[in-house]
């Protein structure tokens, strides 16, 4: 199960049958496994990769890794302010941290007024607040095991013995 | 007076030779086997845009650690020679690294030589054990060295069948057959460039008997042995009263992707390693310290690196394997290593004709089974060590091309 995921995880396009063909597995069971692992929730969707470096201006955004401290509601821990800032489409990841600060999100925008103008009109004021600090991504370099470089030219010579 | 040619170049002086040109060159290098398989592979690197099954090394660059290792050892000054058989902390952590993985004891000061490759390594275990007309056994088809490296060195190469239905393996009985007073040794390479095979713990145990009956000598390659897929690697030093007759080969190349690095090890007796030791002072000195610095890093921090490339491996080997019996070149499944070695017997083409028609019309390479040895015909070996998406595309292209010459056969 942990091999059939590692190449969906590479490459969600795979078919049952070449994956069947890679692990030796009948296709019909594979079908089945897949089937399986989407209805226990293992398997939440399919997402392509994209280098937005390379987009025109006009479709392309930015992002912000955003530091948030909060005050713990009583009874509801983080959990409950949490939720009311991920629900914003805006924000794209959000993690509770140890340290020095709280929650730790992701946020993206055509733009930085944009970015900057959910932080001021949301997110700071929202109640149980104490403060933010937001940090521009200004370069990609690596993302979620991905080197957002097209990878050099293959040195080798074709034919070895 | 001017020593510059017309076009500012110095002028190219012909030195003409006064002796017959066919004596310049020594008669055993003469008489090696020539490469009639050069022009085939003159053609395939004169050719552009081919998907290339043809390559004999891995297909992913060396792990980050190893190389950082390397760039740090440069900033820090090591430049310089080692020890003739290489850093002891290197042979330390090699000790170690068999004995966690084998349970094999090799001592670092006396039994572990550094080598510029399992090429230096299997060089210099035949210089050391073979004087002339010794007779060396030889699986065939082999590893292109093997020959050649025995006749160099005055010895005579038998070849030995390995027999296809028996998944490419030769049996016990077979090098008994063949064993007679003049026999020295049996060089074995499990799993096994070209064919992929690979012997189990109760096969090696019925050749250890027959090492053991004859007072053979073994030459035992290795290389592949991360690259085993459907059983534990057995290393031949392992079984009983086996290490005192092995020289062991082993190195980075294949494992941890590092064939340009040019590193491997030879492991034996006492005796043996400081024979091969002597030939390698003079010969090579030492191997180069940078890349002694990596190895012991690679050794030491890359087990998973080394999983996560093997579970790649084994899954293209499923895929090619069973395209290739769907296709109608029916293949064994190899044991180890990175390669498939499919039969086109049924297509009625020699292993050449196949593999340059297939190049010509589909642009895709693969090796003649016939470059290693004349057992090879009739088959032809394909490196999986290439992406998956080259992969299926090249099992298109071969179905393409099959279909395409069956009615004529
Ligand atoms: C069976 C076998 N032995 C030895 C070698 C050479 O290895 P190295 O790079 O360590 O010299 C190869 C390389 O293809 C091989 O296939």
């Amino acid at each position: 199960m942990k091999e059939l995921l590692e190449i969906l995880e590479n490459n969600a396009r795979a078919t049952p049958e070449e994956i069947g063909k890679m692990l030796g597995r009948k296709v019909s069971l594979v079908k089945n496994d897949i089937k399986n692992l989407e209805k226990n929730g293992v398997i939440l969707k399919y997402k392509t990769i994209i280098n937005k470096e390379l987009l025109r201006e006009e479709d392309s955004s930015v992002r912000a890794l955003i530091e948030v401290k909060v005050v713990p509601q009583k009874n509801l821990g983080f959990d409950h302010i949490a939720e009311r800032i991920y629900q914003f489409p805006e924000v794209t990841s959000c993690y509770l941290m140890s340290g020095t600060y709280d929650l730790l999100i992701i946020v993206e925008g055509k733009n930085l007024q944009k970015v900057s103008n959910f932080v001021a009109e949301k997110l700071s004021p929202m109640e149980n607040i104490r403060g933010t600090v937001t940090h521009f991504i200004l370069k990609k370099y690596k993302e979620d095991g991905d080197i957002l470089k097209q990878p050099n030219k293959s040195k080798r010579p074709a034919i070895t013995l | 007076m001017t020593m510059v040619g017309a076009h500012g170049h110095a002028p190219y002086i012909t030195v003409s030779i006064i002796m017959n040109k066919k004596n310049i060159i020594s008669r055993t290098v003469q008489d090696l086997p020539p490469s009639g398989i050069r022009v085939f592979f003159d053609l395939v690197i004169g050719m552009k845009d081919v998907i290339s099954l043809g390559v004999g090394e891995p297909d992913f660059v060396t792990p980050w650690n190893i190389r950082e290792t390397a760039i740090y050892a440069i900033e820090q000054g090591y430049t310089s020679y080692t020890s003739n058989k290489g850093l002891i902390e290197l042979r330390q952590e090699i000790s170690r690294y068999l004995k966690r993985r084998y349970g094999l004891d090799y001592d670092p000061e006396e039994e572990i030589l550094i080598t510029v490759g399992v090429s230096e390594g299997f060089d210099l275990a035949v210089r050391a054990l073979t004087d002339h007309g010794d007779k060396l056994l030889i699986p065939e088809p082999s590893y292109v060295a093997y020959g050649p490296i025995t006749s160099l060195c005055g010895g005579q190469p038998l070849y030995l069948k390995s027999d296809p239905a028996a998944g490419f393996k030769v049996s016990a009985g077979q090098i008994e057959r063949n064993t007679d007073k003049k026999t020295k040794g049996l060089i074995l390479n499990y799993p096994n460039n070209p064919t992929g095979a690979s012997y189990s713990k109760k096969e090696l145990l019925d050749i250890a008997k027959v090492i053991e009956r004859h007072d053979l000598i073994m030459i035992s390659d290795e290389i592949y042995c991360d690259l085993t897929y459907d059983f534990d690697h057995t290393p031949f030093p392992t079984l009983p009263r086996m290490k005192e007759r092995t020289v062991y080969l082993n190195g980075f190349s294949k494992s941890f992707a590092m064939t340009g690095w040019r590193i491997a090890y030879a492991c034996g007796p006492k005796d043996i390693i400081a024979a091969m030791t002597k030939i390698h002072q003079y010969t090579m000195l030492c191997a180069s310290v940078i890349s002694q610095m990596a190895a012991r890093e690679a050794l030491k921090n890359s087990d998973r690196a080394v999983q996560e490339m093997k579970r790649e491996y084994r899954r293209r080997r499923e895929f090619i394997i069973s395209r290739l019996n769907e296709i109608g070149l029916s293949c064994h499944k190899p044991e180890g290593a990175f390669y498939a070695f499919p039969s086109i017997k049924d297509t009625g083409l020699s292993s050449l004709t196949f593999a340059q028609e297939l190049l010509k019309r589909e642009k895709v390479a693969a090796v003649p089974g016939t470059a290693f040895g004349p057992m090879g015909e009739g088959y032809l070996r394909m490196s999986y060590a290439t992406s998956y998406e080259n992969l299926k595309e090249a099992m298109a292209r071969i179905e393409r091309f099959v279909a395409r010459i069956k009615p004529t056969t």
